[in-house]
């Protein structure tokens, strides 16, 4: 949850952030703050109202109520000066397909006002960076969707931004693609960029983030570091068992006839399996075993952000 | 936090940087650039030339009379510079805005709409100032060859003149296509641009019309335009000049002032 | 339709029995491209006629009739016509020759290239040849539709002389083909769509401006005018014309129709290469 000491210098400072379409709130008074050099995330399910907030603080969408401050400037009056010192990493590419890889580069940098020998020297060190340097004189058209993201990330770090601004990078990515994409977000990390995505998937918020908050319905229902979340909401690992059901039969645990009780912390029943939630799922395996349960098959597995979220809405977060 | 080289670009240099992405964009298609400087030509020789020697000679607003020719030529230059307005802020603003997502990128810069839309109606006008330049070298050359086509030294004024014509039309054409929804609908901006070209005075005197209509066509724009530039071609410059600029100016401030508005509604929500 | 799929069927020249097969098989599948056609034209007709009749409906209102004044004031067209008289015929065949040159271009490339609905259609028995004939067909029944409702309104205007005017339209269908075939038969040899702006600007474009349409062709220097002779528009408007004011030159009217049958007949034949060799490799 939020840290209070932090705001003074806090690179993002939200409280009571609201963003409103006519009548539907995709934002729904929001509370967080993001300090300098930290990677933090948005999780949640597809219109959780991840993309509105990312587009309230790029200063491309007013911000309806509450208080929004990056870098300390407000985006109604200081829009320009706060772009400026951004990357921004939308969710659909938006490269300019009528120009070439390095185009790209170039004139990206010209809109933020760099001189063209500087944005030229900047270019080549940024495709080099996302090794699309054998591309550079490409169209745009043909590259893979890995590469085209690759662009779109060396394009938001032409100005050499503080804070980079990401909507869901990896979707659509092959897994190949997004292990390399996670690589270069790592290092920018290290040189002490300050990155802020969101994403609706579990391993990379895990892999990502330092902090991360959980959205659903336009709310932040949660906050804290994976590890916390996970500590804080679930147990920490987790039995995964399935039975063979007739057709049309759901799994509504009736059949169990309570012979789990006292073996676990939780148990969420999904449409095709259940999931106990236990400190030792080994243990809890042989013990249900004992007691006469016969699974069609047994997965012990440790808790990810995905039960967290089960756990704090009751649904999946990937549909 | 890494260093913050960057100061934000003046207001007036950030339109500049549209027209950069442009010409690297038409550096690969210059022909396309190049062609359009053609087709005002074609029209001035096949109208000017082939059609004049079946009209002969054709009296002019003040009672004087000149060659068809003569007549024809500063209309065929205030259209040129019309419909090289209107290409370049109807088809290609269009798919800049709704198919590239060009300026939804370009938002995320220190760039503001309004420089996008300054930048776009000031790449327009540069591109049809060649095609105008271009006109007026043809007309000075045949001027040289005997067949004198502007009778005015005022005739010089005929490039800033086919400037202001062209940013009237930049403006509007703009602004009604950030109305468009589909390509079809560019039906509708051809069904308004297709009559001013053929009936605004551009290849005989309104006086042909009744009074009501030629009252109505001095109302449209592109009236105004060949009003202005044939005035100053054939050094018969009137009151009614100021008027032609004010209208001009007046219809492509607004024109880019309700770009702005209709910018911000579908760029920032 | 005969006219259109004719050339076509002599060309292919496998063993006979084959040839005869095939002929049959192309005529009747043609056919289903031109039904397809059609099903997707009734949905937009309505703005394909006001696009196609509104530019040759305003030249011919501000030329015919604006202009008209003043070239008639000074002694009118050639021959003392009235210049409405003189133009009409020759708009109704440039409009066709407009129509036609755009649907062989842009449409057809998209059918090729992008919406690839050629390539979707070759996936059942039919081949490249009856996708030819069908879109030719198309073509063809398009330029009926726009030319017989603009020969209505050039009644209207009163702007015919002679009751043999009413051949102008075969006229400008005819054009409409001696332009679509070899068009169509370039659109096939294209990757993209950029060479189609230059076709219009350095072809089309000057030869509405410059074939008789709105002067006679006399007035041009003497060096562009056997430059206009070669070109299939020279040869429908003068034809065209001719009907219309009732004047009729066998010889020279049949050295019209040659020349214009001459580009469709030749037109076709290549496009058949282009097509089979860009469709059926």
């Amino acid at each position: 949850m939020p840290d209070e000491t932090s705001t003074t210098d806090a690179v993002i400072h939200a409280r009571g952030l609201k963003k409103c379409f006519g009548e539907f709130t995709a934002v729904d008074g929001v509370d967080f703050d993001v300090a300098p050099g930290e990677a933090f995330g948005f999780l949640g399910p597809n219109g959780a109202g991840k993309t509105s907030t990312m587009r309230m603080i790029g200063c491309v969408s007013p911000v309806t109520a509450g208080t929004l401050t990056v870098f300390g400037l407000d985006p109604a009056h200081d829009g320009a000066r706060i772009r400026s010192r951004l990357g921004v990493v939308p969710q659909a590419d938006t490269l300019d397909n009528e120009l070439s890889v390095l185009e790209n580069l170039l004139v990206y940098g010209r809109y933020f006002g760099l001189p063209w020998s500087e944005s030229r020297r900047r270019a080549t060190e940024l495709l080099d960076f996302v090794q699309l340097t054998d591309r550079a004189k490409d169209q745009v058209e043909p590259l893979s969707g890995g590469m085209k993201r690759r662009l779109v990330i060396a394009r938001a770090l032409i100005n050499e931004p503080a804070l980079l601004l990401l909507d869901e990078p990896t979707t659509g990515l092959d897994p190949q693609a997004r292990h390399l994409l996670w690589d270069r977000l790592y290092r920018l990390k290290q040189r002490g960029v300050t990155l802020c995505l969101t994403t609706h998937y579990m391993d990379e918020a895990e892999q990502l983030c330092d902090r991360l908050v959980v959205m659903d319905k336009a709310k932040i229902v949660a906050g804290g570091s994976p590890r916390q979340l996970i500590e804080q909401y679930v147990t920490r690992e987790v039995l995964e068992l399935r039975f063979n059901r007739g057709e049309g039969e759901t799994d509504d645990g009736a059949h169990l006839d309570g012979q789990l009780d006292g073996l676990a912390d939780r148990i969420e029943q999904l449409p095709d399996r259940l999931l106990v939630y236990t400190a030792d799922g080994d243990a809890t395996a042989a013990a249900a075993f004992e007691r006469g349960l016969r699974p069609a098959s047994i997965l012990v597995r440790r808790s990810t952000l995905e039960d967290v979220f089960l756990r704090l809405t009751g649904r999946s977060l990937v549909e | 936090m890494l260093a913050l080289r960057l100061s934000v670009p003046s207001t007036l240099t950030r339109p500049t940087r549209m027209v950069e992405r442009n010409l690297l964009v038409y550096r690969r298609t210059f022909m396309v650039i190049f062609s359009g400087f053609f087709e005002p030509l074609f029209y001035l020789f096949s109208m000017g030339f082939g059609v004049g020697a079946l009209v002969g000679a054709v009296q002019l607003e003040n009672g004087s009379t000149v060659a068809y020719a003569v007549f024809v030529a500063p209309a065929l230059l205030a259209s040129s510079a019309m419909n090289g307005a209107i290409y370049e802020t109807s088809n290609n603003f269009f798919f800049k805005l709704k198919y590239a997502k060009l300026y939804d990128a370009i938002i995320a810069t220190p760039m503001s709409l309004r420089d996008v839309a300054r930048g776009e109606i000031l790449w327009a006008l540069l591109r049809g100032s060649l095609y105008v330049v271009g006109f007026l070298v043809v007309i000075a050359v045949l001027g040289i060859a005997g067949l004198g086509l502007i009778s005015s030294p005022l005739g010089i004024l005929a490039f800033p003149a086919a400037m202001v014509v062209g940013f009237a039309f930049a403006g509007a054409g703009m602004a009604a296509t950030t109305f468009v929804r589909k390509w079809q609908d560019f039906d509708f901006l051809q069904l308004a641009i297709m009559p001013m070209f053929l009936f605004s005075g551009t290849f005989y005197p309104i006086s042909a019309y009744p009074p009501a209509l030629q009252v109505f066509v001095q109302c449209t724009p592109l009236y105004r335009g060949v009003h202005l530039i044939r005035a100053l071609t054939t050094g018969n410059p009137d009151v009614w000049i100021a008027v032609d600029v004010a209208y001009l100016m007046a219809m492509g401030l607004i024109g880019l002032w309700i770009v702005g508005k209709r910018l911000n509604k579908l760029l920032l929500a | 339709m005969a006219a259109s799929s004719a050339p076509i069927a002599p060309v292919a020249a496998p063993a006979d029995a084959r040839r005869g097969l095939m002929s049959a098989l192309t005529a009747h599948s043609s056919l289903r491209v031109l039904e397809h056609d059609l099903l997707v034209f009734r949905r937009g007709w309505r703005s394909y006629m006001m696009s196609g009749l509104s530019q040759p409906f305003l030249y011919l209102l501000s030329m015919g009739i604006g202009l008209g004044l003043y070239v008639n004031r000074n002694g009118g067209a050639p021959g003392g016509v009235p210049y409405l008289n003189y133009i009409a015929p020759a708009l109704l065949v440039t409009q066709a020759m407009m129509a036609a040159a755009f649907e062989s271009a842009w449409p057809i490339m998209s059918k090729i290239a992008w919406e690839k609905t050629y390539l979707a259609a070759l996936n059942t028995p039919i081949g490249a040849t009856s996708l030819l004939a069908g879109d030719i067909m198309w073509i063809a029944f398009r330029a009926v539709l726009l030319s017989v409702l603009f020969f209505v309104v050039i009644l209207a205007f009163g702007a015919v002389s002679s009751p043999l005017a009413v051949l102008a339209i075969p006229v400008a269908v005819l054009t409409a083909l001696s332009f679509a075939a070899p068009i169509i038969a370039f659109t096939a040899t294209q990757k993209t769509d950029q060479s189609f702006n230059m076709l219009f600007r350095f072809g089309i474009t000057p030869l509405f401006l410059f074939s008789g349409t709105f002067f006679p062709i006399e007035k041009l220097p003497l060096f562009i005018q056997p430059l206009a002779w070669v070109t299939p528009l020279y040869h429908g408007v003068s034809l065209a014309r001719g009907f219309s004011l009732g004047q009729v030159d066998p010889v020279a009217d049949l050295i019209h129709v040659a020349v214009l049958a001459g580009f469709v007949v030749v037109g076709l034949f290549v496009a058949r290469i282009t097509f089979r060799r860009r469709l059926e490799l």
